[in-house]
């Protein structure tokens, strides 16, 4: 059994405020969740200073989002923190659906062979930022501070001007650019007058940590109308140090405040564990769900991102992985806007770009949460049907959906993207993030993922050249070349990337294709980059003379 | 030919979502009736009286 010490951050006076100073800065985080730590960690690591405002003056209470996917993973590995994260959580493959009495049937998420992060851990959130925080802490470019809470935000044509509420008092910033990362709730969003429409579901949740030392497999377990739990669906989640997340499904007439006292969840607890096992209940909460997104991620100088930009239903884990590529779409655009090597229409693709995401999860979600809360009673017939028929036949099984697990949204439609030209097939399509493969560099294995790095990188399949960077206008790509500065002994890379004899793929700094090409051609490369850095077709011309 | 038993659906959660948003506005009188409707309508369209007889036990039975 264990039982989380929260820490305590320290309250600092910052300098401006003592001395009265107002200070522009470039880049302030609202928020230091698990998107806005890793906002300040990704904005650094392009060389950004940063600032971070919090209310609090500690980390998540309860697991929260506890479910991390391999993308965010690999988006925390750029950033140097995803080794612990693995290592201090709980990585799993199967999942099992119950229908009342019996299983229905048994998914494995089956990770293809040849990647270095595993399709998902579960991890309480209390740890994951303790972790981000420590890392955050560590960096010279960003600076944690907490309890303190923006009052008011007022745009400039050039700025934002913030209004901190802190023990000693209100003090007044600037930020060239606000990363909102306060959450569903977002006081940002509100003092910004954004929209934020969806649907609301008219069901409640409570979920609860549980700790006990069980047999339970690691293993995603989901009931729908289980004999402890009847009509409704119960969700049981390993996390670290033998502590376990159940979720129960209470419908809409159940009193939140009723249902969270300990006298109502320990009987539901143990009903559905047996009598015998002993365990201790950590936390819980209650929740009621809407899928709503906001109606632009960027509101002039305010960029929104995580939760305060859109909200998800919880099966699927699309909240904190989605808000989390949210930050790697955005920083690299930032950063260049910060630098002057791009303008800022390139921040209106993160909306394009992001929203479209968010509208993809939300589908998903929805989607799931129909099949989960069945609105009619002939809609139930139908969810029932498919459960009973799942036991026996795979058709059915497909059907079944107690939640899709979160996988990255590719930006087909994306005005960054250059088109494929017809003889391209196969591969990984422009929009879309690059696959991982197991690589040598100077006879060593390493990950190609890693070699990418965060800036522009152009990949190609066994050109002979001297060339070992493509420069246009402010940008330079470094150059790969397969048989010359990586090796690819098990073929993998080149068949994850439909590749042969002088295939060149161009990979943006967040690691997604901005375009690829059958054979090699600077002009067309540097084109390429200007593309996916918001340049339109005139100063693309310029640029490039 | 025998009852198909594996999946055939391609992209199975929009067909779901499909089906049952099409009926998100209908009272259950209404959505039974066009559920027989529809029945009718996909028994036509599969024709092979066996694969009919097929189906309409593993329905009866509930799979099993």
């Amino acid at each position: 059994m264990t039982s989380y010490i929260y820490p305590k951050f320290g309250y600092r006076r910052s300098q401006e405020q003592a001395e009265g100073i107002v200070k522009r800065h470039p880049i302030v985080v609202i928020g230091a969740g698990p998107i806005g730590l890793t906002a300040a960690l990704d904005c650094a690591a392009r060389g950004q200073p940063v600032v971070v405002l919090d209310d609090n003056d500690t980390v998540s209470i309860g697991s929260r989002a506890v479910c991390y996917a391999k993308r965010p993973l690999e988006i925390w590995d750029r950033l140097g923190c995803a080794a612990p994260m693995v290592e201090r959580g709980v990585s799993w493959n199967v999942g099992k659906v119950f229908f009342q009495d019996q299983m229905s049937y048994q998914f494995d998420l089956l990770p293809e062979a040849g990647h270095q992060w595993p399709a998902m851990i579960n991890l309480q959130q209390y740890h994951l930022e303790e972790m981000l925080v420590a890392k955050c802490s560590a960096n010279p470019l960003i600076e944690l501070r907490w309890k303190h809470r923006l009052i008011s935000l007022k745009q400039a044509a050039d700025h934002a001007v913030l209004a901190v509420e802190t023990p000693d008092g209100i003090f007044t910033m600037e930020a060239q650019w606000v990363i909102a990362c306060d959450g569903a709730n977002s006081d940002v969003r509100k003092m910004v007058g954004a929209e934020f429409t969806g649907q609301f579901f008219q069901d409640r949740f409570l979920i609860a940590d549980v700790a006990m030392k069980a047999d339970f497999p690691t293993e995603r377990w989901f009931w729908f109308d289980p004999p402890f739990h009847r009509g409704q669906s119960v969700l049981l989640h390993r996390q670290a140090d033998n502590l376990w997340r159940i979720d129960f499904q209470l419908g809409w007439d159940a009193d939140p405040d009723e249902e969270k006292r300990p006298e109502r969840v320990i009987p539901r607890i143990r009903a559905m564990l047996g009598e015998d096992t002993e365990f201790v209940l950590e936390w819980v909460s209650i929740y009621q769900f809407a899928c709503r997104r906001i109606d632009n991620f960027r509101q002039g100088r305010v960029l929104f991102a995580g939760d305060a930009a859109h909200q998800v239903s919880p099966f699927g884990a699309r909240g904190a992985n989605t808000g989390v590529q949210d930050i790697d779409n955005l920083a690299w655009k930032l950063a260049m806007v910060l630098r002057g090597e791009a303008s800022e229409a390139l921040l209106d693709s993160y909306h394009e770009e992001r929203a479209y995401a968010a509208d993809d999860n939300i589908l998903n979600s929805t989607r799931a949460t129909d099949f989960i809360t069945p609105k009619t009673k002939v809609s139930r017939y139908f969810r029932d049907a498919v459960l009973e028929l799942a036991r026996h036949h795979g058709f059915a099984r497909p059907l079944v959906n107690s939640g899709r697990l979160s996988t990255p949204t590719p930006y087909v439609t994306s005005a960054l993207n250059t088109p494929d030209d017809d003889a391209m097939m196969g591969g990984v399509r422009p929009g879309t993030n690059a696959a991982d493969a197991p690589i040598t560099a100077d006879g060593k294995p390493v990950w190609f993922l890693h070699c990418l790095g965060d800036a522009f990188t152009v990949v190609t399949f066994g050109k002979e050249t001297d060339k070992t960077e493509i420069a246009v206008g402010p940008f330079k790509a470094k150059l790969i070349v397969v048989g010359r500065d990586i090796a690819d002994p098990s073929g993998l890379l080149a068949e994850r990337y439909g590749a042969s004899p002088g295939t060149t793929y161009l990979f943006r700094p967040d690691q997604y294709v901005a375009a690829r090409w059958t054979g090699f051609d600077d002009a067309r490369i540097a084109d390429a980059m200007l593309r996916a850095s918001g340049h339109d077709i005139a100063g693309r011309k310029e640029l490039a003379a | 030919m025998m009852l198909n038993l594996s999946p055939n659906i391609a992209d199975p959660d929009d067909f779901y979502a499909e089906l049952i948003n099409s009926q998100r506005d209908l009272d259950e009188d209404q959505a039974l009736r066009m559920n027989a409707r529809l029945i009718l309508l996909l028994a036509n369209h599969v024709g092979d009286r066996r694969v009919l007889t097929e189906a309409i036990g593993c329905a009866r039975t509930g799979g099993g």
